[in-house]
């Protein structure tokens, strides 16, 4: 595992963003040239937001990944979290030039239909933390940087729920992508610190 | 009797005569009927039908699984050929009914429809097929019978879809037996003037006009004359989302999304929305059957 976090340490991290603006320009052009099937929109906006939910999973991994598994993916942790914010906007931008249309529409879908509403907050949750994705604003934000972003979990639990709610029917993928997200973020909770205060505060005398 | 209705669509929509040819289902009366239409008489005269890939190869058809593309990748393992449908319930001649023997009694002629699916987006399909009021007067449907039933082969071995439980397979729908006599609803057998291809229902499939597609139920099996109003499955999945009837009506939003207006398939990247017409513009011919009705209750 030394040796593989050492060889990573030489990985540099800045080709996630031209990697994933090209493969956004691929994906465009290819609809556009007609070979993404006779409704080009929505494979886009799905390849998109599927995209997304798999950066925001591999974001919520790098911390249990490190913790119980000792491979140490600390230095991609902010490339994964700007690509995730580039494709999510990409997805935002698709849905509403492209499928909705009209400013009106789509400020009438994010009032009304949920699954609109909780995609938009999550994006929303996105915002500040891509703003804050600079080592400027690590440094001066200090210990509150830590806090603020941990937005991110709430942005991925509404990712995943925007798409549980989205399908017809029951369907596994979804709920696969609620799990996992939930699941990592179990993984985050110091059960053992958890269990203490619960005894510790049962063992508090009640006199 | 065929005929009971002309398309309202002109004849510059009439498929090509050149996809007409050496088809087996051109019947003299078929092709006649294709070519007549009504010029000037409907307001429907632009409609352009979509190209064959765009009605083959966008497809819902659940048992194949849920992406688009799905059914036209898996389709195929269905096997067609023989296929009987069993009519049964409230009527004179119940029985097995071979697929070939039925095409043998009945007139095929072309109906260009608007298809409008609860997902917001709609096509132009040139269908060929016939009246079910045909079908169900050949098998004797009784006068006092108030619905029809319909069921779509379940078949695990050739329908990968069905080992997950996205809906209670088989699949089943149901029309009130006004809905299933009226000259609009076919039983669609062909597309183009070709076999109907499996990912769209093959052998044959219900195709009823003004309401969302899912009510088109495809590789029908089984069709039921009853008294009582029968179960439907996606009503059965979702019944706030999805009501026994489920008209096109722009002006009753699913509770997911708006249906004011819809997404043309086939129109690129940058795809044209059009408003969503009541009865998916089919008012004129059906508005009747639903007078006095709350249409926002009985969505």
């Amino acid at each position: 595992m030394d040796r593989l976090n050492k060889l990573l340490r030489n990985l540099p991290a800045w080709p996630a963003y031209p990697v994933s603006l090209l493969y956004i320009g691929w994906l465009i052009w290819l609809g556009a040239t007609g070979q993404l099937g006779v409704e080009p929109v929505e494979t886009l906006e799905h390849e998109l937001g599927k995209v997304a939910l798999y950066l925001l999973v591999a974001g919520l991994a790098v911390t249990p990944l490190r913790r119980y598994v000792g491979l140490n993916l600390m230095k991609f942790r902010r490339a994964i979290g700007l690509s995730c914010f580039i494709f999510v906007l990409a997805h935002l931008l698709v849905w509403a030039v492209l499928d909705v249309q009209a400013l009106g529409r789509v400020w009438a879908d994010i009032l009304r239909r949920p699954y609109v509403t909780v995609g938009m907050a999550g994006f929303l949750l996105l915002l500040p933390l891509a703003i804050t994705s600079n080592t400027l604003s690590v440094r001066k934000l200090g210990p509150r940087w830590r806090k603020l972003h941990r937005l991110t979990y709430g942005a991925a639990i509404l990712g995943a729920v925007h798409y549980v709610m989205l399908v017809k029917g029951f369907q596994i993928r979804p709920i696969l992508f609620l799990v996992a997200i939930l699941g990592l973020l179990a993984l985050r909770i110091r059960w053992k610190s958890v269990i203490q205060s619960v005894r510790r505060k049962n063992l508090t005398p009640t006199r | 009797m065929a005929r009971r209705w002309t398309n309202t669509l002109g004849p510059r929509d009439v498929t090509p005569e050149a996809v007409f040819l050496n088809r087996r289902q051109i019947i003299a009366g078929a092709a006649g009927a294709a070519l007549v239409g009504l010029p000037g008489a409907g307001h429907a005269n632009t409609l352009e039908p979509n190209s064959w890939e765009d009605i083959t190869s966008y497809n819902n058809y659940y048992e194949f699984g849920t992406r688009k593309d799905d059914p036209e990748k898996y389709a195929h393992m269905l096997t067609t050929e023989p296929w009987t449908v069993r009519i049964e319930g409230m009527v004179d001649r119940p029985g097995d009914y071979a697929f070939a023997d039925i095409m043998q009694e009945m007139t095929v002629e072309e109906r260009i429809y608007r298809f409008r699916c609860v997902e917001a987006w709609s096509m132009v399909i040139p269908w060929t097929g016939f009246e079910l009021a045909d079908l169900l007067e050949l098998a004797g449907a009784q006068s006092g019978a108030g619905y029809v039933a319909f069921e779509t082969a379940l078949r695990p071995d050739e329908m990968p879809g069905v080992h997950y439980n996205v809906l209670d397979w088989p699949y089943v729908e149901g029309l009130r037996m006004d809905e299933a006599l009226h000259p609009l609803t076919i039983m669609a057998t062909g597309i183009y003037g070709k076999d109907i291809p499996n990912q769209n229902g093959a052998p044959l499939r219900l195709v009823v006009p003004w309401k969302y597609g899912f009510k088109s139920i495809k590789s029908v099996v089984r069709i039921t004359v009853t008294e009582d109003e029968p179960p439907t499955s996606w009503n059965k999945a979702n019944a706030r989302e999805y009501g026994f009837y489920s008209n096109v009506n722009p002006n009753v939003p699913h509770r997911r999304w708006s249906q004011a207006s819809e997404k043309v398939i086939g129109t690129g990247l940058f795809p044209t929305r059009q408003d969503t017409l009541m009865f998916n513009g089919y008012a004129d011919e059906v508005a009747g059957l639903y007078e006095g009705m709350d249409l926002s209750r009985n969505f």
